[in-house]
């Protein structure tokens, strides 16, 4: 349940995590996907964090509804956000050009003011 | 945890969790909104149409100030939570007026790095990858813009009438959408100025 140790907690965590996540940025700890990797797993546990330690998710009695449409809603992000990067990355490969290619072709077309 | 807000709780049950569970569905379908935004600054980011990319643009000490603040307006507010659940209505003052005071300072940054960005040449007309940054950044700003005047009116009936549980409730609102900003800054925060940066 909530109480001002929780807060603290939570607080505390969300700092250490979000100065970690800068420090190995700024400080180049590893390689670039290897850093990429890196800050999206500090900033998933920074939302568990402060999704248990200041929005108290899971601190429910059942049913879970809160819960329930949490983890729909995160269903519906996955699809969205995974599925256009999917179709974006190979959208050059299905129009059967190369990025390069791409970028030319959008030059010259903006360059006829569309 | 006090027994009388324990009583509290059992009394209003049915009304102010079905309130709650509906602003709690609100923010779900806010989240997918964000997500939407994500997806589109994702696929954009690398569109600089031959200007400066993100690394040259941001400035990260700023940046990581702004989280900070942020991070710590949304803890005090949690704590004005408590104070209202334990009915002390002058920490509840206090500690919404200091969420408020740092939410104002975390807008007061954005807007001054929007304003240094455009005032470059770097507006949101430039090129796709500074046209998403803006309508990201910017949607959450203008949900901060709308969480102040928010707390304001929350302040101003605190300070007008006596807590009553109504009230109480309200405030509870108020602390679940602040929070829930938070959250989303995180992601703001690493894909948009950490990754940017990478």
């Amino acid at each position: 349940m909530a109480s001002v140790k929780t807060y603290v907690t939570g607080f505390a965590l969300s700092v250490a995590l979000t100065l970690l996540a800068y420090q190995a940025v700024v400080g180049h700890w590893f390689s670039e996907v290897g850093l990429i990797a890196f800050v999206m797993g500090l900033a998933v546990v920074q939302l568990v964090v402060q999704l248990v330690f200041f929005l108290h998710l899971g601190s429910e009695s059942k049913p879970r509804w809160n819960l329930i449409s949490f983890l729909f809603m995160f269903l519906v992000l996955v699809i969205i956000v995974g599925g256009s990067l999917w179709i974006m990355a190979n959208l050059n490969y299905n129009m059967m050009m190369t990025p390069e290619q791409m970028d030319e072709y959008m030059m010259k077309q903006s360059n006829k003011g569309f | 945890m006090s027994s009388k807000v324990e009583t509290v709780r059992r009394a209003g049950i049915s009304t102010e969790s079905k309130t709650m569970f509906g602003f709690w569905l609100y923010l779900m379908t806010d989240c997918i909104l964000f997500a939407s935004l994500f997806a589109t600054f994702i696929v954009l980011r690398g569109g600089t149409f031959g200007g400066p990319s993100s690394s040259e643009l941001f400035d990260m000490p700023f940046v990581l100030t702004e989280t900070l603040i942020l991070l710590t307006s949304s803890f005090i507010c949690g704590l004005a939570i408590l104070a209202a659940r334990h009915g002390s209505k002058r920490q509840v003052i206090l500690g919404l007026s200091a969420t408020a005071a740092l939410g104002l300072v975390f807008l007061g940054m954005e807007l001054t790095e929007f304003t240094q960005l455009v005032s470059e040449g770097h507006g949101w007309q430039t090129n796709a990858f500074l046209s998403a940054f803006f309508t990201l950044v910017g949607t959450h700003g203008a949900h901060i813009a709308v969480g102040l005047l928010w707390a304001g009116v929350l302040l101003w009936r605190l300070i007008k009438s006596d807590m009553t549980d109504a009230l109480v409730k309200k405030v509870t609102l108020f602390a679940l959408f602040w929070h829930f900003l938070d959250v989303v800054w995180i992601f703001i925060f690493t894909i948009v100025y950490l990754m940017g940066v990478i």
